[in-house]
């Protein structure tokens, strides 16, 4: 693979699961042997306030914060919330959005971050296998059947 | 031992296991507070203490027993644990003692930034400052090995982006053969009388001079030699952000930034064209450096606030004083729906109250839409600072002072102010509320002394607010569940407001979230 790092924004409000996929992400990557760093802030910013993370993945990786301008792919989990992070954006990044989701078909909404990722997967070569592996080792055993529709929901969607 | 992903607290915890500490001891604080329940999780003794300075003392028995000892807390935490960290540099330590503090530049959960270095300077302790999770891991284990070699207690400084960032690490093999907790009577080097602390005072100088000719000569200081053009000198996090701006550039990472291997930083200032410091927070190695003879260019003041990343620093090194674009602003936190403070909140704004508030998710109730809470400094301080306003104000403004802490942080130091109410009681009296919601809510919902639970959930002894306010012989106590008595609440704040007495409200009712995690059923 190319020495290019591939930085991904996962951006959304407190509560929304953005802290649980970011470390799904994250597991996905170091699982294909990859150096990964992922940036996240705790704390007050939780209290349904705007949050980010970041994952970062390639063959070396420095900084576990995506530097302006650097974004690969902008997941963003509430539309509203694009203008935060528009100025780090390039002409490159892809962006991600909700409406991108036949979300109507989402049988539980707590599952929204999971469909997100599957999503994001159309565009990265992992298998589907690696995803739903870590998707599995991650949640609890009885939110797994749910969460592996979501995702497939997330993948199949155009 | 295979490699695994971690965040850089989750680190600390496996390097305190690896290195075989007895006994961890911290109050939670943000960006440290995962450092514990990590370490009980993989089988260590961990345990919440009332307050940080209570953390660090037990921590100090514990490596006075012989054996390893560390104790966890936010960089504020380190101003209530200074007593503790000033005198048991002289005291020293048997075993080891480790003070794991966070920092918080950019100030992503606190009062202020304050930086860690210069309490290792002012108090005489070495410091060590990891980068990423690998270095959090080997700096723990190495922080042991400093505390126990020397007989010194040692601060392991990290920041919000090394707490709170995943990144890879290759473990190693645990250490074996730690001597086991006994106690050996030493009255000279353990009772810090005059004449004791002044031979100890000399100890500890002796002690420090050694650490730096060992940093000096094998620390855990990172060279890389890239252009002669440019060299960067940096610590921390930074180092890896500044790898990023600079590529080619060659490096001086410092790993022990206290005391400071600073022959072989000159000697490096000296060998590049253009030597550039790179160090979140204050100019501490800039400074350092410069005092010392050393030509050195650091970053302009507007750099030391907030956090640095790889923009920042090619802006630095590009000598770029512009100023920065303002990232908008995105939703601010606020109180969950549904929250009991809300209810509270709304009361005390009803009453145009001047609420000399407290550190807690509470602390929210001063941003709009509430936007009633007047006063909050540090843990503890609403009781002096209402307390004062009362005592000098008019008296019709006096009347509507109200403190209002939350249980963790009564426990934390809200006990001390309470004896200061009921002993230097203001002209009009004064009214406490303790807004108890069974738990330290803010940094992610951890047991204290009032929950009757120890860090791992299981029952122990309870704090009981009522019977410590009655000690105290306040004349009125009430208890009140903001959401179901709301009406109750109102009629004996109103009632209190108009007693020239003290008065103490419990408003109790457990946080959501809590009870939503923990199967916690409402009172």
């Amino acid at each position: 693979m190319s020495d290019k790092v591939m930085s991904i924004k996962i951006a959304g409000l407190g509560g929304m699961g953005v802290l649980t996929s970011t470390q799904i992400l994250a597991e996905v990557f170091f699982q294909q042997g990859l150096d990964v760093k992922k940036a996240e802030v705790h704390g007050m910013s939780q209290r349904g306030g705007s949050i980010c993370s970041d994952v970062r993945f390639g063959k070396k990786v420095f900084s576990p914060m995506i530097p302006a301008g650097e974004i690969d792919f902008l997941v963003l989990f509430q539309d509203d919330q694009f203008p935060l992070y528009e100025a780090e954006c390039s002409v490159q990044t892809v962006i991600l959005k909700p409406g991108m989701l036949e979300l109507e078909k989402l049988t539980n909404k707590r599952t929204f971050n999971i469909a997100m990722l599957g999503l994001l997967s159309r565009h990265l070569d992992i298998p589907v296998d690696a995803w739903l592996k870590v998707i599995r080792e991650v949640l609890p055993e009885k939110l797994h059947t749910v969460n592996e529709a979501a995702f497939e929901l997330g993948r199949k969607s155009v | 031992m295979k490699r695994q992903f971690l965040m850089g607290n989750e680190a600390v915890a496996l390097g305190a296991l690896h290195a075989g500490a007895a006994r961890g001891a911290g109050y939670p604080g943000t960006p440290s507070s995962e450092i514990l329940d990590d370490f009980n999780k993989l089988g260590g003794k961990a345990e919440w203490a009332p307050n940080e300075k209570v953390a660090a003392e037990v921590a100090l028995g514990v490596s006075f027993a012989g054996v390893r000892a560390f104790t966890t807390m936010k960089h504020v935490g380190l101003n209530v644990a200074a007593d503790v960290l000033f005198t048991a540099a002289y005291s020293g330590v048997d075993g080891a003692l480790v003070f794991v503090v966070a920092d918080d530049p950019g100030l992503a959960s606190s009062q202020n930034e304050q930086d860690t270095r210069r309490y290792a300077v002012a108090a005489g302790v070495p410091l060590l400052e990891p980068s990423d999770s690998q270095e959090a891991y080997d700096f723990t284990r190495l922080a042991f090995e400093v505390s126990e070699r020397w007989k010194i207690p040692v601060i392991l400084k990290l920041t919000t982006r090394v707490c709170h960032s995943g990144t890879i690490i290759t473990p190693r093999k645990p250490d074996a053969n730690l001597p086991t907790a006994h106690f050996e009577r030493n009255i000279p080097y353990h009772v810090m009388v005059p004449g004791h602390a002044r031979p100890a005072h000399r100890r500890l100088r002796q002690k420090l001079a050694e650490i730096a000719e060992w940093n000096e000569k094998e620390g855990p200081n990172l060279k890389i030699n890239g252009s002669q053009k440019l060299g960067i000198l940096v610590s921390g996090v930074a180092y890896q952000h500044a790898r990023e701006a600079a590529p080619d550039a060659s490096f001086f990472k410092i790993g022990m930034s206290y005391p400071l291997p600073m022959q072989q930083m000159l000697d490096f200032v000296a060998s590049v064209d253009r030597a550039v410091v790179v160090e979140e927070n204050d100019p501490y190695m800039a400074d350092a450096v410069r005092a010392a003879g050393g030509k050195i260019e650091s970053a302009p003041e507007m750099y030391r606030f907030g956090e640095l990343d790889v923009t920042r620093i090619k802006r630095i090194l590009a000598g770029d004083a512009s100023p920065e674009a303002v990232p908008p602003r995105g939703k601010p936190p606020q109180l969950c729906a549904g929250c009991p403070h809300t209810v509270t909140f709304e009361i005390l704004k009803k009453h145009n109250c001047i609420v000399a508030g407290d550190i807690g998710c509470y602390t929210l109730a001063a941003l709009q839409p509430l936007a009633t809470m007047d006063t909050q400094i540090c843990m503890g301080a609403s009781l002096g600072v209402g307390l004062g306003l009362r005592h000098v104000l008019p008296r019709v403004e006096a009347k509507r002072v109200v403190s209002v802490i939350g249980d963790s942080t009564f426990v934390h130091s809200g006990l001390t102010g309470l004896a200061e109410m009921a002993y230097n009681v203001p002209p009009t009296g004064h009214v406490l509320l303790i807004l108890d919601n069974a738990t330290t809510a803010m940094t992610g919902q951890q047991e204290h002394p009032g929950t009757g639970r120890l860090l791992d959930h299981s029952p122990t002894n309870r704090l009981d607010y009522e019977e410590v306010v009655r000690a105290m012989n306040i004349p009125n106590v009430g208890i009140f569940d903001p959401i179901r008595q709301p009406g109750e609440f109102e009629k004996a704040l109103v009632a209190a407001l108009e007693k020239d007495e003290l008065t103490v409200l419990i408003v109790q009712r457990p946080c959501i979230l809590a009870v939503a995690r923990k199967g916690v059923k409402p009172a």
